[in-house]
């Protein structure tokens, strides 16, 4: 069997897995984020926009979502976001717009997360601050937003975990990364169960770590009530 | 919504005036975007009527998307009843008090909830089709139906062991002491009650599970997401084709998370819903929506995995 993966770029594939994660994940941050101030903004038509998009975005298969971007952006509509003219604009376009709908759709989820982490403060904190003569910015600054920032620490860790996994949906508009590797080799060789295991293992060595570094993150910065 | 007075005082007149601008600009913002859209459409010659008005034609429902939802329901029908089932299984297996059968049970359920959905359905998938498992019409189903199983029933199993820890001690404590086995009291008592409390997050899982059948579309099951494909392909209208499918995905599963939260509300009202101040700290209303789970000590990874 190892013989079988020495043909193959393991390594290079899970590479663009990683590739992918980091670059949607900061995309989905920032987005996210804008989305956030959106939905808690004292502006009605802002926050009707933010959970429109939220709503939307997470009802919709993160699947439709690239073979929409894919398929009716890219080729149809013909938004390219690489110089049409480079030799490996057709793969580069590719990757580019799986980044694009992975941060597009896990946006919403982070969305959520910090919105949730505003919903753990309670009122009093909010009036406490005011009541010594904080003024909105100060109790934004101080009192507010650092707490706010620990209780979604924990979600916004689920959801880097989640758009790790879901980076093998952009084998389906044809980026080569981990999961679009095993199917290639499950069909030209075997579809041993020990190909998939190493997949798999690969899979959990890179979320396993998120998932215990944003755990005691969340435990150690944990605010106490 | 909580978050407005946390953050917002009342707003005065320099604020009204303020969100007035904001106001302005949000329209300026909607209407820029749609406009866009609309002339990047136009453009491209996406807009001729007939695109889209052979949407409302009987052929394009009855040849494609009907069969390609319900194959999406089906997918989806068997997995979530599959799923329970593993989960019951090893959600008890994690409660278990004999350590060889806890360790394995928390190995299966980490490992499958780890591992990506389309990476169990490529291989199961070519396992099945090598060897003919399910003659031909059925090996994709039964991939799709296995995959999604595998992880949704671990989610589930997750949820039914932070459900039955989010019960007060004194449930399991009086099973006990009027002489039940631990098995016992786990199944009469500790389990009944989990269960009823995370009605909410399994009808939330069933939103992950319909969205996550339109991976079937990689491994030519043919749903929802396959049959659009076709649609666009016989019609040459590929993006109101897709723009259709992505509609009834949305209608299907925001109904669903309603459901959702009504349930939760009826739940809580009868005070038989997850404790309060339980789902506070680290999931609660997170990141699906309204559908708070029981899951009091939920760590990172523990949620019902959101963004799935």
């Amino acid at each position: 069997m190892l013989d079988i993966l020495d043909k193959y770029d393991v390594l290079g594939a899970f590479w663009m897995t990683i590739k992918l994660t980091v670059f949607s994940a900061i995309g989905a941050l920032v987005i996210g984020t804008i989305l956030a101030v959106m939905r808690v903004a004292p502006v009605a038509i802002l926050r009707r926009l933010g959970a429109f998009y939220v709503n939307t975005v997470r009802n919709t298969p993160l699947t439709l979502i690239l073979v929409f971007c894919s398929l009716g952006l890219l080729y149809i509509l013909q938004v390219n976001l690489t110089d049409p003219k480079s030799p490996t604009s057709i793969v580069d376009n590719n990757i580019r717009w799986a980044i694009v709908g992975l941060a597009a759709y896990h946006a919403a989820f982070v969305c959520e997360a910090l919105r949730s982490g505003v919903n753990t403060v309670p009122l009093g904190q909010a009036e406490a601050a005011r009541s010594i003569g904080l003024t909105f910015t100060q109790s934004l600054r101080e009192v507010i937003l650092p707490q706010a920032f620990r209780g979604s620490i924990a979600p916004l860790g689920s959801v880097l975990i989640a758009l790790t996994k879901n980076t093998t949906v952009a084998s389906i508009i044809g980026v080569a990364e981990a999961s679009g590797l095993m199917k290639e080799i499950i069909e030209n060789e075997t579809a041993s169960f020990g190909v998939f295991f190493i997949f798999a293992l690969g899979f959990v060595i890179l979320t396993l770590p998120v998932g215990i570094l944003f755990t005691s993150l969340s435990r150690r910065l944990a605010v106490k009530r | 919504m909580s978050a407005q007075n946390v953050l917002f005082d009342a707003p005065g007149p320099k604020a009204r005036r303020r969100h007035a601008i904001f106001t302005v600009i949000g329209f300026a913002l909607a209407a820029v975007t749609l406009g866009l859209v609309v002339w990047k459409l136009q453009a491209q010659g996406q807009l001729e009527p007939s695109m889209w008005t052979v949407l409302f034609t009987a052929d394009v429902w009855t040849q494609y998307l009907i069969p390609g939802l319900i194959n999406t329901i089906k997918a989806a029908a068997l997995s979530i009843v599959f799923a329970l089932a593993f989960g019951l299984l090893f959600g008890m297996g994690r409660l278990s008090h004999n350590g060889p059968i806890r360790w394995v049970s928390g190995i299966v359920v980490e490992f499958f909830r780890s591992v990506p959905v389309l990476l169990m359905m490529y291989f199961f998938f070519q396992v099945f089709a090598f060897n003919n498992y399910f003659g031909t019409d059925y090996n994709s189903l039964a991939a799709v139906v296995l995959a999604l199983t595998l992880y949704n029933g671990s989610v589930i199993a997750e949820l039914v062991r932070s459900g039955v820890h989010g019960l007060p001690s004194g449930q399991s404590e009086a099973g006990l002491s009027i002489g039940l086995t631990p098995g016992q009291t786990l199944r009469a008592i500790q389990l009944p009650q989990a269960l009823t409390a995370m009605l909410p997050a399994l009808v939330g899982q069933l939103v992950v599970i319909l969205k996550d059948s339109a991976l079937g579309t990689a491994i030519t099951y043919p749903e929802l997401l396959q049959a659009a494909k076709d649609v666009g392909t016989a019609y040459g209208n590929v993006i109101p084709a897709y723009l259709l499918a992505a509609l009834i995905f949305i209608l299907i599963n925001y109904g669903l998370t309603n459901v959702a939260g009504r349930v939760e509300r009826r739940l809580s009202r009868r005070g038989r819903g997850p404790r309060k101040g339980a789902a506070t700290a680290a999931v609660g209303t997170t990141v699906d929506g309204s559908l708070g789970g029981p899951l009091e000590d939920a760590a990172v990874g523990e949620t019902p995995d959101p963004a799935r």
